[in-house]
């Protein structure tokens, strides 16, 4: 808690706003508004952490339409009972037509009730190659409709060149396509990381190498951070050589992903796969349900860990497309189009369902087998970008080239 | 020793060795002739014993067909899923082969150039091998496509490219007929693989190109479709390759400012000769050639004489790369191009293990992985980038330095076998040898020497050393 930011932010952190990034520290105080009335931080050290399901998560079984009569037709063995309070396997009612998969009962479902949890579905891309990298790619790249389309450019990245100051980090084994870019974006993986590779007098040695380098800062920061990870890694080990339960799976590197965040680093990626889910993909339990309690989990731990920034925080989970809306042949769901997407963080107007809706019937489906897409994913991170970062109409021209963004007042 | 190590992967002892009896013109014509004498006998028979990826492509992809076919009659899902678990364990077992042989030339033949110069062209003209069957044809797309023509004729090169099934499914031309066309390849034909994406070329030439290639496709039946009379004449195949008639547009079109009559496969021959005539192409293609050889900023006097050479020699690829390699500018540029992830990797394990053959390829696999850069792994069709930028994160920086520590370390299972068996003992190579004292030693930099120094043993000594910013550049 050495930055001073993070004190003024205490101070404030009742209050559910998100100051633009003119309205700098120095300016408020020159406007008589007292540091204690506002949250006062400046809008580059909002955190962003966006969240990828990679495979195409079955976001009807996550959202579930549970007035629907056609989803249970359409879902003879996987579809989520409805909202019973003697059932603990039945969906958790979020407003007259949604649901919440039961998976996620005691991690998302506490955020919601706190107003710290949304859901958009019908979210998406205009992408309909059905493929997952194909989509994936276009997404990250986030120029679709872009006339000469920069293939080594991702949205992250050009988000960081028009937020200045933001510290990036992409928690990954190498970096994905959507911090691909002109700024350097500093990347690590957490998972299955071992302890650190080399001790302080052997990384003292490979920095010196580097004095004076191009490459110095770069080299230098890596090995901290390798460093720093791996000494996290020893110390959990210790803790849980002393009895402390260890957390696993994703909410083991959502803990370190937000330490690092909560520190250091202003704007988050992390992928988290196997949604691909084609065959016995369950219904209140099964192959998706654990994978939604292992997700559900780690990010509600993210949301602990952050502390008081996590009222500076907004987490957004997509993935690249939803799925059929009808199950298939093997108890399992197809590549679809539209998607559910969730939004979190401390002061988001959440608690709510948000967008452009249909119902859910055979009618409304895509090609009469998907979710349509009505909330384009450019307007919407456009849209929270805009609110987040204060960013200008050119801006968001730079991060999501040919995109009007649209203000959901998400945040 | 700064030239060798740019014209090869990175040096060992039998480059060094055939520098020095060939000389510099010697050896650099031997490069560029591709001549693959005195590859190691125990890389020869391994190379021939890789039986997934031997079998002709066409066998490979009717026996796919046969097996999805048979899958569908089995009686219980259990029994469906087992089989396909067989079929894509089978897959994989084609992909490690692919990786495997590609990484045991880059090591270990003597032709070294030409072996960058397939990693290049894989590269340049990049397929996905995660998109449809192309786990089962990137090894004959490399070995029949890519690699006779690695240093030969550029249009014979594209043209391979462009009738391979691999090219063929991965940018969808197998899906595009008259009447229901995919732009896919047409446009990245243009924009990724010969005029580049300010080459001076149209949107109309995208679609015309697009409507000139309909037909252009795969056909995985053992038996040829049943035409109507006046089409059999016109249809060709060429294992999985196929031109179809019935699926091709005959309409006229207008490409590149020629008018050209709408007549079958003769189309597609016109539209390749107007493409690699064009001198955008020349240029495009020695810039390229320009950015992996010699400098992240291919100085434009170079290229221009590079593409000069190109359209002279009619696209040889040799042509250029010598006019290239002669050049002054290439000289100034030796020891100042960052490695890419391939090129780090596979000239730590040269210049560390030095001729001694690696059995296991498993780490190396992994490694090319984690630092971003698998073989055959690039999901765009644009192939990975060539610049440090792409590959200098801090991420990817610490990275180096622990594949630096494994294979200085010897720990890293590179001579186990692959398919198992339990691991045998290898100690850490010796690095400071001779041919580190004869050859690299004299151009290291003061703060390596003073790492060196310190180093408290020989496997760490070998990690500074692989890790050091002098070993980074090429």
């Amino acid at each position: 808690m050495s930055n001073p930011n993070y004190s003024q932010a205490n101070i404030g952190a009742g209050r559910r706003s998100f100051l633009k990034r003119s309205l700098s520290l120095s300016l408020l105080t020159a406007s008589g508004l007292s540091a204690g009335s506002l949250f006062a931080a400046p809008a580059t050290q909002n955190r962003f952490l966006l969240v990828f399901l990679r495979g195409g998560y079955d976001a009807a079984n996550l959202l579930v339409p549970y007035n629907s009569s056609f989803y249970y037709e359409s879902r003879p063995t996987i579809a989520i009972a409805k909202p019973d309070a003697k059932n603990m396997q039945s969906a958790i009612t979020l407003d007259g037509s949604w649901g919440l998969h039961p998976a996620l009962r005691e991690s998302i479902a506490p955020l919601y009730v706190r107003k710290e949890a949304l859901f958009m579905p019908f979210t998406g891309t205009d992408d309909l190659s059905r493929s997952h990298f194909e989509t994936q790619d276009s997404i990250e790249s986030g120029q679709s409709g872009a006339k000469n389309r920069d293939f080594s450019s991702g949205f992250m990245n050009r988000l960081t060149q028009v937020i200045s100051g933001a510290q990036p980090i992409s928690f990954t084994d190498a970096l994905p396509t959507i911090f691909k870019g002109n700024t350097n974006v500093a990347n690590v993986s957490l998972k299955g990381v071992g302890k650190p590779p080399f001790d302080d007098r052997q990384s003292a040695i490979l920095a010196g190498m580097y004095a004076g380098h191009p490459l110095e800062d770069s080299v230098r920061e890596g090995l901290d951070l390798r460093q720093e990870v791996g000494r996290e890694v020893e110390q959990e080990m210790q803790a849980a050589n002393r009895g402390a339960i260890s957390p696993k799976g994703f909410e083991l590197e959502a803990r370190r992903m937000a330490r690092l965040m909560r520190e250091r680093y202003q704007l988050g990626f992390v992928d988290v796969g196997g949604w691909d889910t084609h065959v016995n993909e369950g219904g209140a339990s099964g192959a998706l349900a654990g994978n939604l309690d292992n997700l559900g989990r780690g990010l509600s731990a993210y949301a602990q860990e952050m502390g008081t920034m996590w009222k500076q925080t907004v987490v957004v989970v997509i993935s690249e497309f939803g799925r059929t809306f009808r199950e298939n042949g093997t108890r399992g769901t197809d590549h679809g189009h539209g998607s559910v997407f969730w939004v979190l963080g401390g002061a988001i107007n959440g608690g709510r369902i948000v967008g452009e809706q249909t119902g859910v019937d055979q009618a409304s489906l895509f090609q009469n087998r998907d979710f349509p897409v009505l909330n384009d994913y450019r307007a919407v991170l456009g849209g929270l970008f805009q609110r987040m970062y204060g960013l200008s109409a050119d801006e968001i021209q730079t991060v999501f080239p040919g995109t009007k963004a649209r203000d959901y007042g998400l945040v | 020793m700064r030239w060798l190590n740019r014209i090869t992967y990175g040096i060992d002892g039998a480059t060094v060795a055939e520098y020095q009896t060939l000389g510099r013109k010697g050896f650099l014509e031997k490069q560029l002739r591709g001549s693959e004498d005195g590859m190691p006998a125990a890389v020869s028979a391994t190379l021939a014993h890789l039986d997934m990826i031997n079998l002709p492509l066409s066998q490979s992809l009717q026996d796919i067909d046969l097996a999805n076919k048979h899958i569908n009659t089995l009686p219980t899902e259990d029994d469906k899923q087992q089989a396909r678990k067989q079929l894509n364990d089978q897959a994989g077992i084609a992909v490690y082969e692919t990786n495997k042989r590609h990484l045991l030339r880059a090591l270990y033949s003597p032709a070294q150039l030409k072996e960058q110069m397939v990693w290049f062209w894989d590269n340049h003209f990049s397929v996905f091998q995660g998109k449809a069957n192309l786990r089962w044809s990137v090894a004959d797309y490399e070995e029949h496509a890519i690699r006779p023509h690695a240093l030969g004729n550029f249009r014979d090169l594209l043209m391979a490219t462009l009738k391979h099934p691999a090219m063929l499914m991965y940018l969808d031309n197998a899906q595009s007929a008259g009447g229901k066309i995919n732009e896919n390849y047409a446009r990245e034909l243009l924009e990724l693989h010969t005029l580049g994406v300010n080459g001076g070329y149209s949107q109309q030439d995208v679609q015309e190109l697009a409507r000139i290639l309909t037909g252009v496709g795969v056909d995985t039946q053992p038996t040829s479709p049943k035409l109507k009379p006046e089409w059999q004449a016109l249809y060709l195949r060429d294992g999985a390759f196929e031109f179809n008639p019935a699926r091709h547009d005959f309409g006229d079109k207008q490409f590149l400012g020629q008018s050209i009559t709408g007549q079958g496969w003769g189309e597609v021959e016109q539209a390749i000769d107007l493409i690699v005539k064009q001198p955008a192409t020349a240029h495009f293609i020695s810039n390229k050639l320009a950015l992996y050889f010699v400098s992240d900023d291919p100085p434009p006097a170079l290229v221009d004489r590079m593409a000069k050479a190109f359209q002279h020699s009619n696209g040889d690829i040799s042509a250029v790369l010598r006019t290239m390699f002669s050049s002054k500018e290439f000289t100034a540029s030796l020891g100042s191009k960052f490695k890419d992830p391939m090129h780090y990797v596979v000239s730590a394990m040269r210049l560390a293990y030095n001729g001694k053959t690696v059995t296991n390829l498993k780490p190396v696999n992994n490694w090319l992985n984690s630092l971003g850069e698998p073989l055959y792994g690039r999901l765009t069709p644009d192939g990975y980038g060539m610049r440090q930028r792409d590959w200098a994160s801090s991420g990817q920086m610490s990275k180096r330095f622990e594949i630096a520590r494994a294979i200085g370390g010897g720990s890293a299972g590179l001579f186990d076998s692959d398919d198992g068996s339990p691991p045998v003992a290898f100690g850490f190579p010796m690095l400071s040898n001779r041919l580190f004292y004869e050859t690299v030693d004299n151009v290291m930099s003061v703060p390596v020497k003073l790492a060196l120094d310190k180093a408290a043993s020989q496997a760490e000594w070998n990690a500074y050393l692989l890790a050091s910013p002098d070993f980074m550049y090429r």
